[in-house]
């Protein structure tokens, strides 16, 4: 049970290659074999969602996942998608909005709402509210979360409206 | 006419809403938790926990267990009692309290389900698990004391035989004339009220390292906690190592709410274990591990009467609270002020003058209850703001009246309750005004009677609060707890002209280190982006509270002015020397001394601070310019900072299901000087949807034989963001003169009468069918009950 399996992923861009011990979860092997410690587990059954991360397009509980089944995946963290400033607007109006207050659900909050605001429209405040419900936060109440994922969905709306304006004008 | 605001002098920061630098770090998952700490050479324990409530422990094997592999040690009670001492959950004033003396893992006996009991360590937490599974424990199983009136009868089994009886404490609080008051009173309501355990669920569980150098006889301990000098305190003590060589830091910690302030057996015993080993030992609990050891909050049933004369007056108050403990008081705060509080909270907000109550405390087998957000604020808001709605119905009054009729003058300031809190200034009425505008009460209620008739059943209930904050030595330091009522702080001006405060205020993600640094931006005149503030390590900071009874504000945030202050005296003092001016008539802004009078710029602080660190020889004689100092402040003048308000809650009620929909919250509070309206009112939200857990979901529940049987977070309800309404927040502002910053606590008014707005509002929506419903959490099945469905 605890002989390292040799596994093969990317994770951040980069090709990952080495021996996990097969009841290795996903989050366990991020966070203690990759270092990769924006990842939390807060209740490792899949309940909490700060362990959730980007596997193959799909925001994923790496706290259900074992390492060994992560083989082949392309994987995104908090550390990743920050790098590549794919969440650079969330995280400002996270900021600005003080939707946050401890952290330690944040990078699953972030996860989420990196999911929700890829799909077309801007989503309802009922409708961010559903998306966050397997997000819990101790700390904010969740309305200023809310705020934060609102506004950057009205910003990018209005980005690409003015983006396709600007492209049938030229 | 100016039309400018304070706002709007140079360097004003005290009143804006800035938001937290260090939340940047946060968001790029680069916080830096205990629990993502490694350090070299680290093992990992694991513990092998009791499965009864009440055992005798007839024997230990762990032979096999020492035989694992990566198993570096195995340790039990009798190991870890020999290098700690036993420590008692007392304080002395409270009166006749007891509490038996506990140790890091126990030697005889268990007293809880879940208990550690062995210690297994090893080269990773998988490893130590698996020896852990190995320990075969023989236990004697004893008779299992929860049922609190149980408890109490002649003739049950003690939990703790020494002590006598299963009774930690028994308070009273008599003011004399109540049995008079109510066998003359017009009318009179009463209620028994249940409120369950529940729990802080923080989102990173407890988390500790411990690293002994025996080298240098050093203990450093990275510890998740919101009180590190309680715990180098401890640790001293206990582990008889000189203070000065316990080092404690507690680095970002994923919530805490007043749970991580409390000894906890797992957490001493990893001291002990990294004496054992020399090497630094981590302990994370894990989820399950958190249910059944983290302090429960709560447990009370309340007996509760009022009187009232014919015009609606509230005449008296006469309670009784029974609250359960587990098996021993919590250490070091003792687990009796939450009772404490909760008895003499009762009816705070109003006139009456005739209160009587009677406080008991009783241990049982199940795990500590002690402090948590709001320390029995919700119970006692909870019962007085019921009957109050109670009184309100049988005297056919709008709730708005009779608390208008009933609440103490914003006028009568100041005053004292019946049990003997001391009131500076507070502001019922105004914040009651501005809370029946912002919900457009009037029509709420026309809303109501409108949607009654198509069968929509919507409850409005309203609650109003005092909290205690800014406590001053009375509330430990007086009892004997070494825990500090005063903070430090160090501020420094670099040879660059850039500023740091290192405070004994922690930062939990409320904010701590934004407002300091805003208050010392603003007092020494420097661009707050200037300004690094530190916190959290006993090594680098002066010995302070830190974070608990919403006290960082008010008297951490007057340390950090009062210190800024002093260093501003010492600057102009080394620039008039070296302007060759009045330092009195000097002033500092922006980051440059300017002339008092004409603003005009004169030196930059940059260039003060490099002659004064680099080219002193050119100073007049006998100048020692002091760039840094440290500066304590100790909270004098009263007792405690008294805040108030009050909160609207609108919910409507699925009658059929009993399911509750929660359509909004409304608080309007008065917390003194606002430093920060963001985080001041993302405090208060925060605080609201915990209020909220109480009051629906969050119950630990026990079998009778003292198992816990929802300890995982698909069976524990904590609230979700579909289920949270939005909140509304006002304020109104009532700065306390004890200093000069004004400033009281926020972090508990949310809490505090979240669950007491929701009780009133489930009541009312439920009041056309003539149930009513006196405990929390209001599930679904105790609703349906209440309506008689069930």
């Amino acid at each position: 049970m605890s002989e390292p399996i040799n596994v093969s992923m990317t994770v951040n861009g980069s090709r990952v290659s080495c021996g996990v011990e097969p009841r290795s979860t996903l989050a366990d092997f991020l966070r203690q074999t990759l270092a990769l410690t924006g990842t939390h587990t807060g209740c490792e059954m899949g309940v909490c969602g700060a362990c959730l991360v980007v596997v193959d397009g799909r925001v994923v509980h790496s706290c259900l996942m074992f390492a060994v089944q992560a083989g082949g995946s392309v994987i995104e963290t908090v550390e990743g998608l920050t790098e590549r400033a794919a969440i650079a607007d969330l995280q400002d109006a996270f900021h600005l909005r003080n939707a946050l207050q401890c952290g330690f659900c944040t990078p699953g909050m972030l996860m989420t709402a990196y999911s929700l605001l890829s799909q077309p429209g801007i989503p309802t405040r009922d409708e961010i509210r559903d998306a966050l419900s397997g997000n819990y936060c101790r700390c904010t109440g969740y309305e200023a979360i809310v705020d934060a994922i609102e506004n950057v969905a009205r910003d990018r709306d209005a980005a690409s409206i003015a983006q396709t304006r600007e492209e049938a004008g030229a | 006419m100016n039309a400018l605001t304070s706002l709007d002098r140079p360097n004003s920061y005290i009143g804006r809403s800035v938001p937290r630098p260090n939340a940047k770090r946060l968001l790029a998952g680069r916080g830096r938790y205990v629990t993502d700490f490694v350090l070299p050479r680290m093992l990992h324990v694991a513990y092998v926990r009791s499965p009864y409530a009440h055992a005798r422990i007839v024997s230990i094997d762990a032979q096999a267990a020492r035989e694992m592999p990566g198993v570096k040690l195995v340790a039990t009670g009798q190991d870890l009692a020999r290098l700690c001492t036993p420590w008692v959950g007392t304080m002395d004033h409270f009166k006749g309290m007891k509490s038996p003396p506990q140790l890091p893992l126990p030697v005889d006996k268990v007293v809880w389900s879940g208990q550690a009991v062995v210690a297994v360590v090893a080269d990773t937490r998988a490893l130590a698990e698996d020896a852990a599974e190995t320990v075969a424990i023989e236990f004697d199983e004893l008779p299992v004391v929860v049922d609190i009136d149980a408890a109490r009868m002649p003739g049950s089994p003690v939990i703790s035989p020494e002590l006598g009886s299963n009774l930690c404490f028994h308070g009273k609080i008599d003011t004399g004339g109540v049995d008079d008051v109510f066998a003359n009173a017009a009318h009179i309501v009463e209620e028994e009220f249940h409120f369950g355990r529940h729990t802080a669920v923080t989102m990173e569980p407890r988390a500790i390292i411990a690293d002994y150098d025996a080298s240098e006889q050093q203990l450093t301990v990275h510890h998740a906690t919101q009180t590190p000098y309680q715990f180098q305190d401890i640790y001293s003590r206990h582990y008889g190592i000189p203070e000065s060589r316990v080092r404690v830091i507690a680095p970002d910690i994923g919530g805490s709410f007043g749970m991580k302030l409390h000894m906890y057996h797992e957490d001493m015993a990893v001291v002990g274990l990294s004496i054992m080993l020399g090497r630094p030992v981590k302990y994370v609990a894990d989820r399950i591990e958190s249910f059944v050891s983290d302090i429960h909050a709560r447990d009370h049933r309340v007996r509760a009467r009022m009187a009232v004369d014919a015009d609606g007056e509230i005449l008296a108050m006469d309670v009784e609270d029974v609250t359960a403990i587990g098996a021993f008081s919590a250490y070091p705060r003792t687990s009796v002020v939450e009772g404490n509080q909760v008895y003499r909270l009762m009816g705070a907000p109003y006139t009456f003058r005739n209160y009587r109550a009677d406080l008991q405390v009783v241990f049982q087998n199940k795990v500590q209850m002690s402090q948590y957000r709001a320390v029995g604020h919700p119970i006692a808001c909870a019962v007085t703001e019921r009957l109050v709605d109670m009184i309100a119905a049988k005297t056919a009054r709008d709730v708005f009246e009779i608390r208008s009729g009933n609440l103490i003058p914003d006028d009568a300031y100041p005053c004292t309750s019946p049990t003997g809190y001391q009131f500076e200034a507070l502001s019922h009425h105004a914040c009651l005004a501005k809370l029946r505008q912002m919900m457009d009460y009037d029509r709420l209620r026309a809303e109501q009677a409108q949607l009654r008739s198509k069968g929509i059943h919507r409850g409005i209930g309203i609650a109003t609060f005092v909290e205690i904050t800014n406590p001053g030595p009375a509330f430990y330091g007086v009892g004997g707890a070494r825990i500090s009522s005063q903070d430090g702080a160090i501020i420094k001006i670099t040879p660059s002209g850039d500023v740091r405060c290192l405070i004994s205020v922690t930062e939990l993600g409320q904010g701590t280190e934004t407002i300091i640094g805003q208050i010392v931006a603003e007092h020494l005149g420097v661009d707050r982006n200037r300004i690094k503030v530190i916190t959290g390590d006993t090594e680098t900071t002066p010995h302070g509270g830190a974070t608990y009874a919403c006290r960082g504000a008010g008297i951490g945030g007057e340390t950090a002015l009062q210190a800024a202050l002093k260093l501003k005296a010492n600057v102009l003092s080394v620039a008039g020397a070296i302007l060759q001016e009045a330092s009195e008539k000097l002033d500092i802004q922006n980051g440059w001394i300017i002339d008092a009078a004409t603003m005009h710029p004169r030196v930059e602080l940059a260039e003060i601070a490099r002659i004064v660190y680099f080219r002193s020889d050119t100073l007049p004689p006998g100048t020692q310019a002091q760039l840094s100092v440290t500066h304590h402040y100790a909270p004098q003048g009263y007792p405690f900072a008294f805040t108030n308000g009050v909160q609207g809650c609108h919910l409507e009620l699925d009658v059929e299901t009993g399911l509750v929909n929660i359509l909004k919250v409304w608080v309007v509070e008065d917390c003194g000087r606002i430093i920060n309206p963001l985080l001041v009112d993302e405090q208060i939200r925060g605080g609201v949807v915990q209020g909220l857990g109480a009051a629906f979901f969050e119950e630990c529940a026990y079998g009778d034989n003292g198992q816990l049987t929802n300890g995982s977070l698909a069976d524990y309800l904590v609230p979700m963001a579909v289920e949270m309404p939005d909140i509304e927040i006002g304020h109104v502002e009532t700065p306390t003169l004890d200093t000069q910053l004004g400033a009281k606590g926020v972090g508990e008014a949310g809490t505090a009468a979240a669950s007491a707005a929701a009780l009133n509002a489930v009541n009312d929506a439920m009041a056309p069918f003539g149930g009513s419903i006196a405990q929390l959490p209001m599930t679904p099945a105790r609703i349906l009950k209440a309506l008689g469905h069930i």
